[in-house]
C-alpha cells in the first residue's frame, strides 16, 4: 500500500510531465478496466431537512432556509421527470433528519422509486445494520456515505452538532451498509475540508482496502467533491486547484483499478470533459439540488445545497459523450427482489 | 470439413464468441459481430434497456445470432437465478451465462455458487453455459447439474494475459464431456488459437476487441485465429519439441548389426 510520504511527494510534485505520466497510467488502467463506457445518473433531493450543523453546507440545521421535504406525490413528479430523460439509475438525497425523513419515508420513496428506476441508491443520514436491511429489502441497492475528512480535529470543529457530529458512528457506515447487503458503496472526503489532504487521502485509502477485505463482493465507488462557497462563506482550509484534483484521481485509479470514480456536477464541463479521458467511471447529468427542483419549485426560490456548475440535460450529456467516443450507460443494474 | 460445433443441440459455424461490454458505441459493436460473423453473442442483463429503442443493445444484435444473457451482477446463486429468469421473462431467450461473482477487485467467479445456479436453471430448462475458474470437481458438478458447456477463464478477466490457466484447462479437455469454451483474459487472436490448438471448443473474447482502435477488424482477427486453431487442432498437430531429435536414440541399438 501507498505511504503518507510518497502521496505527499505526488501532490508536491508540480511537474507538468509527472502529472501527465500519472494521468497516462490512470487513463490507461481505466479503458482497460471500463471501456469507455460512462455511467449516468441523477440526483432527487427528497427533503432539506436536516438536524447536524456542518459548517461548511447550505442545508444546515442553524440555516434559515426554507425547509422542504417532498410528499410521495410530488417525487413521483419528479420521478417521471427524470425518467422520461432515459435515466434508470437514481440517486435520492435528503438532509440529515432522522425525524422528518424517517426510515418509514426512506422506504416507501424506494419502494416508489421501483416503478421508475432499476438502480436506487440513497445519500442520507447513516444507519444501523437492521435499517440498511429493511432498505435493501424495499429495493435500495446502494448507498453513499462520505466521511468528509478523516482529520478528527477539523471534523470537530467542521461538525458542530446533530448526528453528523459522531465522527466512528459515520465511518463505520460501510461497513453496516455492506453487512446488509448493497450492492454498491460510495465513500469520499470533501476535498478541501482538511488542510492535511496527504493524510486524508491515505486514510479514505485504507478505509476502502479494509471495505474491499471485509465485503469483497460490494462495488466501490469514490467520489472527491471540492469544498465550494456556499452563498460566498468560504470553508475550504486549502484550494485543491484542478492540477492537484487531476493528480488525486489518477493517483486514486492507479491504486484502485477496479474501484468506479463519480464526478459531480460541482465540476465545470471543461475540467468535467477531460478528467473523463482520465479516470472517471461514472457522473451525474440533468442535476438539480434544489428540493423539487425538476418540476415543482423554481429554483430561484430555493437556495440548493451546492451551487452547481454544469447545468447541461441528460439529452446534451449523452450526446457529448457519445460525440467524444464514449458510450453513456443508462442501464447498469436490473432490479431484483433482493434478500439476503 | 464437416466440423459442427454443437451446443444444447444447436449447431454452429463458428467457434467465436463475443462479449458485448466496454465499446466506444454500438455501431462498433454490430460491426464486430458483422465482421468476425459470430453467432453467439453475450449480453448483460443489467445493460439491456428494452424502453429505449437507440440504446438498447438487443437492437444490434442481428437475429441469427444466438443471444447468451450472463448474470453479471449475481453475487450468489440465488441472484444468478433471479437474474436469468428475468432475462427469460423479459423475452431474452433461456440460453444463460452463469456469471457469479462476488470480489469487485478480481472479478473471479465463485465456483460453489454457480454449480448450485447452474442445478435450478438447468432444471428449468435453461441452456446454462456456466463461467467458472478451470477446476475439474466444479466441471464436474455442473456436467452433472445439466450444465450445456463449461466456460473456464484463460486469466482475469479483461486482463489480456491469455491462457495462464492452461494446465488446468487441458484437465477439463480430457476429462470433461460438454464443449470447453475459453473465457476471459484472451488478448490477442495468437492466444485464441493457442487455446483452440490445445483443443478447446470455442473461444469467448470482449475486452480486447471492444478497447481495439479497430474492433471490427480484430473480431475478425479472433474469428480467423479461432478457426486457424481449430483446423491445427484436429490436423492432429505435432507436439513441439524442446531439442532436435534422433529418430530412435535410446533403442537403436536393437537393430544395430553386431560385429
Amino acid at each position: 500500500m501507498i505511504t503518507l510520504n510518497k502521496i505527499q511527494q505526488i501532490l508536491d510534485d508540480t511537474r507538468r510531465e509527472s502529472i501527465e505520466e500519472m494521468a497516462r497510467e490512470a487513463a490507461r488502467i481505466t479503458r482497460q478496466q471500463f471501456g469507455r463506457a460512462i455511467g449516468l445518473y441523477t440526483p432527487l433531493y427528497l427533503s432539506n431537512y436536516c438536524s447536524s450543523h456542518c459548517t461548511y453546507c447550505g442545508f444546515h440545521s442553524h440555516n434559515k432556509i426554507e425547509r422542504i421535504k417532498l410528499a410521495p406525490e410530488q417525487y413521483r413528479m419528479e420521478m417521471g421527470h427524470i425518467q422520461a430523460q432515459g435515466i434508470r439509475n437514481i440517486l435520492m438525497l435528503t438532509g440529515e433528519s432522522y425525524k422528518h425523513t424517517p426510515l418509514s419515508y426512506l422506504k416507501e420513496a424506494a419502494h416508489i422509486a421501483g416503478e421508475y428506476f432499476q438502480g436506487i441508491a440513497l445519500e442520507v443520514h447513516p444507519m444501523q445494520t437492521d435499517e440498511y436491511k429493511e432498505l435493501f429489502a424495499a429495493g435500495v441497492d446502494g448507498i453513499a456515505v462520505y466521511q468528509e475528512t478523516y482529520d478528527r480535529k477539523r471534523y470537530a470543529q467542521a461538525h458542530l452538532s446533530g448526528y453528523k457530529k459522531d465522527y466512528d458512528f459515520r465511518r463505520d457506515t460501510p461497513q453496516r451498509a455492506a453487512a446488509a447487503g448493497m450492492r454498491q458503496i460510495s465513500m469520499g472526503i470533501l476535498l478541501g475540508l482538511s488542510e492535511h489532504v496527504a493524510e486524508d487521502l491515505l486514510a479514505l485509502y485504507n478505509h476502502v482496502r479494509e471495505m474491499e477485505q471485509s465485503h469483497p463482493g460490494v462495488e466501490y465507488a469514490l467520489s472527491f467533491p471540492r469544498l465550494r462557497t456556499v452563498k460566498s462563506q468560504e470553508f475550504a482550509r486549502c484550494d485543491i486547484d484542478d492540477a492537484a484534483f487531476t493528480k488525486i484521481l489518477a493517483l486514486t485509479r492507479v491504486l484502485f483499478p477496479r474501484v468506479g470514480i463519480n464526478l459531480s456536477t460541482r465540476e465545470d464541463p471543461r475540467l468535467r470533459d477531460h478528467l473523463l479521458e482520465i479516470a472517471i467511471t461514472r457522473m451525474s447529468a440533468g442535476s438539480n439540488t434544489a428540493v423539487g427542483g425538476y418540476t415543482l419549485l423554481k429554483e430561484e426560490n430555493q437556495d440548493p445545497q451546492f451551487d452547481i456548475k454544469d447545468d447541461r440535460s441528460v439529452a446534451q450529456i449523452a450526446a457529448l459523450l457519445r460525440e467524444k467516443n464514449f458510450d453513456p450507460v443508462f442501464t447498469d443494474w436490473r432490479r431484483i427482489e433482493n434478500s439476503l | 470439413m464437416n466440423d459442427p460445433f454443437i451446443i444444447a443441440g444447436k449447431t454452429f459455424k463458428s467457434r467465436f464468441l463475443l462479449g458485448t461490454g466496454k465499446f466506444r458505441n454500438k455501431k462498433e459493436l454490430a460491426d464486430s459481430i458483422a465482421s468476425s460473423e459470430t453467432e453467439i453473442v453475450t449480453v448483460a442483463l443489467r445493460r439491456i434497456d428494452l424502453d429505449r429503442h437507440e440504446d438498447n443493445v438487443l437492437e444490434y444484435v442481428p437475429k441469427h445470432v444466438t443471444l447468451l444473457t450472463n448474470t453479471s451482477g449475481a453475487r450468489n446463486a440465488q441472484e444468478a437465478v433471479r437474474l436469468a429468469r428475468l432475462a427469460k421473462a423479459s423475452g431474452c431467450g433461456h440460453w444463460v451465462k452463469i456469471e457469479v461473482i462476488n470480489d469487485s477487485k478480481y472479478l473471479l467467479p465463485d465456483n460453489g455458487e454457480t454449480v448450485k445456479a447452474t442445478e435450478i436453471l438447468a432444471a428449468e430448462g435453461f441452456v446454462v453455459l456456466p463461467y467458472i475458474s478451470p477446476d475439474l470437481y466444479t466441471a464436474r458438478a455442473l456436467v452433472k447439474a445439466g450444465a450445456a458447456t463449461v466456460m473456464p477463464l484463460g486469466s482475469l478477466i479483461g486482463s489480456n494475459q491469455g491462457l495462464r490457466t492452461k494446465g488446468l484447462i487441458r484437465v477439463l479437455i480430457d476429462e470433461i464431456d460438454v464443449p470447453i469454451i475459453v473465457d476471459a483474459g484472451i488478448g490477442a487472436p495468437s492466444q485464441a488459437a493457442e487455446a483452440m490448438e490445445m483443443g478447446v471448443d470455442a473461444v469467448l473474447a470482449n475486452t480486447a476487441v471492444a478497447t481495439a482502435a479497430n474492433p471490427a477488424q480484430l473480431a475478425k482477427a479472433f474469428a480467423l485465429a479461432v478457426a486457424a486453431g481449430r483446423s491445427a487442432y484436429l490436423s492432429g498437430l505435432p507436439a513441439q519439441c524442446p531439442t532436435a531429435s534422433a529418430s530412435s536414440p535410446l533403442t537403436g541399438f536393437l537393430y544395430d548389426n553386431p560385429q
